[in-house]
């Protein structure tokens, strides 16, 4: 298994295939729906004003999205209570969700690397090639297993989200992943579907 | 009654930390089908060692904790009031200790509960009377938002895909549901499908039928038929674990027939992923069974 640090270069991007397994080691943040949601409309289209502390919070995940990575996931997090945040669960979550918004936010902050599960679509597949950036596919549900590589919870933005939907600020040892679509207009995701529509069709007509 | 929140906390964590054996033993035979050093097989031994991770370590086997769904048979004369108050604790309680995740979203406002409190539908509860000197039976489903997001509803005739109204028809369409699932439902999955019945029926009826056990074989022949023939020809489509190809895309089918108005023919398909998490607990007296 290739081991990379973050941030990841370019270099390291483009030398980076379809079905080569990856352990991430570095500070990541995690990011969904709102999130995505949140930067697009805020600091990309513009289209809201930003308000409370939407600035601050920018700034603060510039610096780590740029050659960094973002996650899709909503983890189960002890000490709410205490604030010693700990990662109790903390598989992927579907990637495809954020097809509209991912290629533009890789773009602002210069982002390598998306990790989720699913596979996202044409526009990522664009985006990955033209930034570039990969996507990673972690393990679906393997939510207790990949907690083990989230060594620190480092910070926490936007708790006001919802857990599962915060910016979660993590440092992993490890992380296991696989690369389903990569810098070159690969895409492991697009071969089985069209190897599975072929196979569906043959059913169908039988 | 006794107070029996202590003893639903108990199925809540048993239900989200610990597979069922069933589960996890078609997921060690599905292992064996697929090849050496493929991305299906890493796939599915990543599965398993988080499947014995989370029991050891009892924590929730996948971070999304799922609606919770219960279904409850009561002995009349219980109070179904009493029985929702004790469940709704529980949940509270299992959302501290980490068992569940809060999931519990305002649709209009955007707000999470922080608890996995909700409206009067969240969490589910189904309850159904049952003779006095019957016990106490909760079953509890976790079904995560990524298989649910798959779930599809079929109405009969469906002429893109040559679907007629008959069982032939339901084939068809379940093999078109498993297809647009892709991996995104968590392949390896579980199909739960109801035929007929209207759309909230049929939807409700489709979860239920993911109930049985996997190795539990249908009473009606024909419906136990398509069962098999369907696990088996999902299993060609190719789409494997995670959608990485391979030969593993579902573990297993349920399939339920209701009855339906002359005019309509319906067909749902609740895809449960691998993390296939269900429980029942049967209270006796004093004595709590847990299965």
């Amino acid at each position: 298994m290739r081991e990379i640090t973050l941030p990841i270069s370019d270099e390291t991007v483009r030398s980076l295939g379809v079905g080569e397994a990856v352990a991430l080691s570095g500070v990541m943040i995690t990011g969904r729906d709102a999130v995505h949601k949140w930067i697009v409309e805020t600091f990309i289209k513009k289209t809201r004003p930003p308000q409370g502390d939407d600035l601050e919070v920018y700034e603060a995940i510039k610096p780590l999205l740029n050659g960094g990575v973002i996650y899709h996931c909503g983890p189960v997090v002890a000490g709410l209570d205490t604030g010693e945040y700990r990662f109790v669960a903390a598989g992927p979550t579907t990637s495809i969700r954020e097809e509209p918004y991912q290629a533009d936010v890789m773009r602002h902050f210069n982002a390598k690397g998306v990790i989720g599960k699913g596979g996202m679509g044409a526009k990522t597949l664009q985006g990955c090639q033209e930034v570039p950036f990969v996507y990673f596919h972690a393990i679906g549900g393997a939510a207790s297993l990949i907690a083990q590589s989230v060594r620190r919870v480092v910070a926490v933005h936007k708790l006001e989200f919802g857990v599962p939907e915060a910016i979660w600020v993590i440092e992993v040892e490890r992380f296991p992943v696989v690369v389903t679509m990569d810098a070159h207009g690969n895409s492991l995701h697009e071969k089985v579907e069209e190897t599975s529509k072929a196979n569906l069709e043959a059913l169908l007509a039988a | 009654m006794n107070d029996l929140t202590e003893a639903i906390l108990e199925l809540i964590r048993r239900t989200s930390t610990d597979l069922p054996e069933d589960v996890e033993a078609r997921l060690r035979a599905a292992l064996e089908q697929e090849e050496e050093g493929s991305a299906a097989r890493g796939a599915l031994e990543t599965i398993l060692k988080n499947v014995e991770l989370a029991r050891e370590n009892s924590t929730p086997i996948c971070q999304d904790t799922g609606t919770p769904l219960f279904y409850v048979r009561y002995p009349e004369g219980m109070s179904t009031r009493a029985l929702r108050r004790q469940i709704i604790a529980a949940v509270q309680e299992a959302t501290r200790r980490t068992y569940l995740r809060p999931n519990a979203v305002d649709a209009i406002t955007g707000r999470n509960s922080g608890d996995n409190t909700g409206d009067e539908h969240y969490p589910t509860i189904h309850f159904e009377e049952v003779d006095a000197d019957q016990p106490l039976v909760i079953e509890l489903m976790l079904k995560g938002g990524g298989c649910e997001n798959v779930g599809a509803q079929y109405k009969l005739p469906d002429s893109r895909l040559g679907a007629g109204r008959d069982l032939e028809g339901v084939r068809k369409v379940a093999l078109d549901a498993v297809y647009k699932a892709q991996g995104k439902g968590c392949a390896p999955g579980v199909l739960g499908i109801a035929i007929g019945g209207d759309r909230g029926s049929s939807y409700l009826a489709s979860k239920e039928a993911l109930l049985r056990r996997l190795d539990d074989p249908n009473p009606n022949p024909d419906l136990d038929a398509l069962e098999k023939r369907l696990t088996e020809e999902a299993n060609q489509l190719g789409i494997g674990p995670m959608g990485f190809g391979g030969k593993t895309t579902v573990l297993g089918t349920k399939v339920k027939g209701l009855h339906r108005l002359p005019a309509s023919y319906f067909v749902s398909v609740s895809y449960m992923c691998w993390a296939y998490r269900r429980r029942r607990m049967t209270v006796r007296g004093d004595e709590v069974l847990y299965e």
